[in-house]
């Protein structure tokens, strides 16, 4: 079977900046991925990577079979229009570390928003689909306000049922309770753990969750310096880690 | 142990009253000499001034009366309402326009935005209007065409069409959008790259990320200094009296030619100003409160 994600031998720079040392990585449809490792080490980029919101320099990255963010004729990469641009991230959602909600929306419109003005669903359609999935995290009771009446956790929970309101194929989750009071973290982690439970979604999430990690992926991979240093099942990367890097780094989160 | 000081100060001392709680703080306030000399010297500046204005000999305050309300003064009144309303959306429209060029990934677009407000920032109004006001003289006609080629489909002579209120609003239109382009910019700057990312995740092209995320947060920014821009608009709508252009000023200063009193006719003139900026500063408080509250 083909996989969902498909990275190939991926460098990434920023000038003269290397953050991304040939990255191989398949991620299969239905997998639960997390990346994890110490800052710096090039995960977030890779994520903003398959989401083209940030170019690569070398390889190929391929969401679906389709390649993100150039078409390739006669051995030569041409740069995708803005249009079809737009419309293959459609098919990867993303939910940001400082969640990136749209403050003069209220949290109805927020999730309604990319639904009604780029797939044209009608608005009444739109608005109960929104309102059932602020249902599901927990915010029922929220459609009405604006993101600086939520807090932080709520703000999140309300950024996820923005990017699952597109029902993308791929969900992208880039530090999600990084930015979050430490009270407000659990909420947002079981708001996910119920989405990796119950959906077909491919999830890639990187995070420094161990617990969350060790609970709900399928695949743990460890990265440092740009590259990946380490891969399995949760249990063998967090448990009986190989590689000296995963060890030190483990030995420090996991106090 | 005891409680409270004043109970400890009962308990040892029982001569003493007892303290009761104070409602309120029994306080002499300190003098401010500095501020009282201040408001002394305000009153008095304020007073002489107006005595000076209406006792003057010089100003004959029934010609005032005479003329606020007279049909040509209130037709003046009209034509710099209407100078300073078309200019002041037509430079808002240009500004926006002139702000998405200068922040254009491209060199040359913003090139030419930049240009555009180094240009009609930096040339006085006054000799704007003037040019404007004199185009005539320096083409001959307004023509739609193939540029470059001899191929025109449409065209008019310059001074059958540049009226004193067109010249007026070009020149206050051209010189208003150069600050304004830069206020919008930094309105649309001021939106963060994490607002343009969430959109960009979401599948939002440039142009319905401008137009549904950044622009109406953007003009929560923008009202503030735009109600000041308005504001300036009005009143530097006066210059046009150099291209006589209809406008109150114009108007005033044409009475005064025929009667010769400059002064009174200069006072009805300011009166209505102070008055329509009276009615935009209360205007531009309400929009402002109703924007915050949101």
């Amino acid at each position: 079977m083909n996989p969902m994600i498909s990275v190939e031998g991926v460098d990434k720079w920023f000038g003269t900046n290397q953050v991304l040392f040939d990255i191989d990585l398949q991620i299969a449809e239905g997998e639960m991925l997390c990346l994890i490792g110490p800052s710096g080490s090039g995960k977030s980029t890779l994520l903003r990577c398959i989401n083209h919101l940030e170019e690569i320099n070398t390889g190929r990255i391929r969401v679906d079979g389709e390649l993100i963010g150039y078409q390739e004729k006669r051995g030569r990469l041409h740069e995708l229009t803005e249009h079809a641009a737009c419309r293959q991230r459609v098919g990867t959602g993303m939910v940001f570390q400082q969640f990136n909600l749209f403050p003069h929306m209220t949290a109805l419109e927020n999730v309604s928003f990319a639904p009604i003005k780029i797939k044209g669903t009608p608005k009444a359609e739109a608005h109960e689909h929104a309102r059932s999935l602020l249902e599901r995290v927990g915010l029922g009771g929220k459609a009405g306000s604006y993101p600086s009446q939520l807090s932080g956790g709520q703000q999140q929970r309300v950024a996820i049922a923005r990017a699952v309101a597109m029902r993308p194929k791929v969900l992208l989750f880039d530090e999600p309770t990084s930015a979050l009071d430490p009270e407000l973290v659990g909420e947002v982690l079981e708001v996910m753990k119920d989405l990796v439970r119950t959906s077909q979604m491919t999830i890639v999430v990187v995070t420094h969750e161990m617990g969350f990690a060790r609970e709900v992926a399928d695949r743990v991979v460890f990265m440092a310096d740009g590259r990946i240093v380490e891969q399995g099942t949760p249990a063998q990367v967090l448990d009986s880690p190989q590689n000296e890097r995963t060890r030190e780094f483990l030995s420090a989160v996991i106090r | 142990m005891t409680d409270s000081p004043a109970e400890a100060a009962v308990g040892r001392e029982g001569a003493r009253p007892l303290l009761l709680r104070e409602t309120k703080l029994n306080v002499v306030p300190v003098r401010h000499w500095g501020r009282g000399v201040l408001a002394v010297v305000s009153v008095v500046i304020l007073a002489s001034v107006v005595m000076g204005l209406w006792t003057n000999p010089n100003i004959e305050w029934p010609i005032v009366w005479e003329f606020v309300f007279s049909p040509a003064i209130l037709k003046g009144l009209w034509s710099t309402l209407q100078i300073s309303a078309v200019s002041m959306v037509v430079a808002l429209i240009l500004a926006v326009v002139i702000a998405v060029m200068r922040i254009s990934p491209s060199r040359i677009v913003s090139g030419f935005a930049a240009a555009y407000v180094f240009i009609f920032r930096g040339i006085p109004m006054i000799v704007l209007l003037i040019f404007v006001g004199n185009l005539g003289l320096f083409f001959q006609d307004f023509a739609i065409g193939i540029p470059f080629t001899d191929i025109t489909f449409w065209s008019v002579p310059v001074k059958d069409v540049m009226s004193p209120f067109l010249a007026s609003v070009i020149g206050l239109s051209l010189a208003g959008s150069g600050y304004m382009a830069e206020i919008v910019r930094g309105g649309l700057l001021s939106i963060g790259r994490g607002q343009h990312e969430a959109a960009k995740a979401l599948g939002l092209n440039r142009t319905r990320t401008l137009r549904y995320i950044v622009m109406p947060q953007a003009l929560k920014v923008l009202l503030p200094p735009m109600g000041n821009e308005f504001i300036s608009m009005l009143k530097a709508s006066a210059i046009v009296s150099v291209i006589a252009g209809g406008d109150l000023l114009t108007v005033a200063l044409g009475i005064s030619g025929v009667n010769f009193r400059t002064i009174e006719l200069l006072i009805v003139a300011s009166i209505w100003y102070l008055l329509v900026i009276a009615v935009l500063t209360v205007v531009q408080y309400f929009v402002e409160k109703r924007t915050a509250e949101r």
